[in-house]
């Protein structure tokens, strides 16, 4: 069955599972710690291949992948510090549990961009899908166009930049890190949140379950402005804080091992 | 998890039966048990009927050829005794027949005339419609009904994979909205007040092929049309009146519109122009279309969007 389907760059075996094609491509060009290739004809797990090989045995620190055509879960799990540049959009779940990588992509993205992402630099020139930064722990994450729902769903750490509108149930049960959102945001923002800042400059649809304004703080405007131009995003504009109200989950009670020595 | 896809030409016809082929073998890994077209050709006098004498998982074994030989004989036997002029009969597959009639009366009676036929399934009716499903991938699909010369102005598609109801034809999408002429719909997700609408449309005198979910919305919206709604307010309306989490696209002579709950929560992704709208669930599938770098964008919760051929 390989071949099938072989127009859109995917195959797949005789159970309807993604064929592996495990050949390593013969398109890459080195130069000294610089390389580059095609991905147009290659399979996710080509290009994985060749990006994991590269950064982690050959010692390259700069990798450009030209037109990843949409293609999932490119560029998951590189856990060393180096540069991607996609030249082209990479689909869903694009550079997820990341550790390290500044990657830049020049187009636009599917969903969950940067899922679980621990640490490092993700920059989107165009906008994304839903999910964008779900879960991430660390790093920077930035759109510079519009995304979908729930973005920075269970959000644990890091930043989030959207220099367009973000959609219903943004920052859904966040728990740590910050959302910079320039655009509007849609409803039931920071729904039932456990922490974590969410900084809007558009109109918010509607507040979600315990998500209430936040008190601005001149630590707030030192933060977004020294992101802003860390990122070269120009002037950042005014926003509004909102934060966790604290009333939904039960902060003040202690752990029951800490009950315990208490008592 | 289901992928739909859905392709509107506003400048002609095109080989819309091979590039939704293309879209949906793209998106193979969301759903391999079952793939279904809606396509629309140039509309003209005759009735096109597409239907079905057995299901594929049932139309071998002892008999059976003969019984299906018999089967066929009785439906144009029905057609023309309830006024059908037969034009053409031909069989795509053992089971699987597509007749064009002329016939001026109305379609309910039929419809229900023909499915009186034992295993007998009508699955669009109509001057332009043509619903097309089985089991297997898009390519094996296409390739069992030649699909790949198939031109028209619009269609959609959808690749299945079964979670709540059998891998078999009549839970393969996409559904005709009996008893209305060339309307189909195909859906991603799940409706939680399916049982509800069913009895209240059951009660309205509609009938379901299948126990999937997804029927209901084909017929939801063909009964607001025809009531004398536009497309676009009866997928409004669904918005308000269906539970769940759903995007689905329905087509219709002259239409191809979206639809997303007020949840966002299933995927869908737009490419428009000046000649072309692409809707897909995943951008690869787009990008088998359009082989270039495009602006594409996510609906947002509650969207509802129409094109005109």
């Amino acid at each position: 069955m390989a071949g099938v389907g072989s127009r859109s760059g995917v195959s797949y075996d005789a159970r309807g599972l993604v064929e592996p094609h495990a050949e390593m491509p013969d398109n890459i060009e080195v130069d000294g710690g610089r390389a580059r290739f095609d991905a147009a004809d290659l399979t996710i797990r080509q290009i994985n291949m060749a990006l994991r090989k590269l950064i982690y045995n050959d010692g390259i620190v700069d990798v450009t992948v030209l037109n990843p055509s949409s293609k999932h879960s490119l560029a998951v799990g590189i856990l060393k510090r180096c540069r991607i540049h996609f030249e082209g959009s990479p689909g869903w779940f694009a550079c997820g549990l990341i550790d390290g990588p500044e990657v830049t992509i020049n187009g636009r993205v599917g969903w969950s961009l940067g899922e679980n992402m621990m640490s490092g630099v993700v920059v989107v020139e165009r906008g994304g899908g839903s999910l964008t930064g779900a879960a991430i722990r660390g790093g920077d994450l930035i759109v510079k166009g519009d995304v979908g729902a729930r973005t920075g769903i269970d959000q644990k750490g890091g930043t989030i930049i959207v220099m367009g509108d973000v959609g219903i149930n943004t920052g859904f049960m966040m728990q740590r890190g910050r959302q910079i959102i320039c655009g509007n945001a849609g409803a039931n923002l920071g729904d039932s949140m456990y922490d974590g800042q969410i900084y809007v400059a558009g109109r918010v649809s509607s507040l979600g379950v315990d998500c209430v304004p936040g008190e601005w703080t001149d630590a707030d405007a030192e933060l977004i402005e020294r992101k802003f131009r860390v990122h070269g995003l120009g002037k950042p504009p005014q926003f509004e804080k909102f934060v966790c109200g604290k009333q939904l989950h039960n902060y003040d009670s202690l752990e029951p091992s800490e009950r315990k020595l208490v008592i | 998890m289901c992928g739909i896809a859905g392709v509107i030409h506003r400048d002609g016809t095109a080989d819309i039966g091979a590039e939704l082929t293309a879209m949906l073998q793209a998106m193979k890994h969301r759903g391999p048990d079952s793939t279904g077209y809606a396509v629309y050709g140039p509309a003209d006098d005759l009735v096109v009927i597409r239907f079905v004498l057995a299901e594929p998982n049932h139309s071998t074994g002892f008999g059976m050829e003969e019984r299906l030989a018999r089967n066929r004989m009785e439906v144009e036997a029905r057609l023309a005794k309830i006024g059908a002029e037969v034009a053409t009969v031909t069989n795509d597959t053992g089971y699987a027949f597509r007749a064009t009639v002329r016939y001026s009366g109305e379609l309910k009676p039929l419809a229900d005339y023909l499915e009186d036929v034992p295993g007998c399934e009508v699955l669009s009716l109509g001057s332009s419609l043509e619903i097309i499903k089985d089991m297997g991938d898009a390519s094996t699909v296409s390739e069992q009904y030649g699909l790949g010369s198939f031109r028209g102005t619009h269609g959609v598609g959808h690749v299945r994979m079964a979670t709540e109801s059998e891998v078999d034809l009549a839970s393969a999408h996409p559904y005709w909205a009996y008893p209305f002429a060339d309307v189909a719909v195909v859906h991603n997700g799940q409706l939680t007040n399916y049982h509800q609408w069913r009895r209240r449309l059951e009660q309205s005198g509609h009938r379901f092929q299948s126990e999937c979910d997804s029927e209901i919305i084909a017929v939801y919206l063909a009964e607001k049309m025809s009531g004398g709604l536009s497309l676009e307010t009866s997928m409004k309306d669904s918005l308000d009146d269906l539970d769940g989490v759903f995007t689905y696209v329905c087509v219709t002579g002259n239409e191809l519109g979206i639809a997303k709950d007020e949840m966002a929560a299933k995927p869908l992704v737009l490419f428009e122009s000046d000649e072309l709208v692409a809707v897909a669930t995943e951008e690869v599938s787009i990008r088998t279309l359009v082989k270039r770098e495009v602006e594409t964008r996510d609906p947002y919760e509650r969207e509802v969007l129409v094109w005109q051929v």
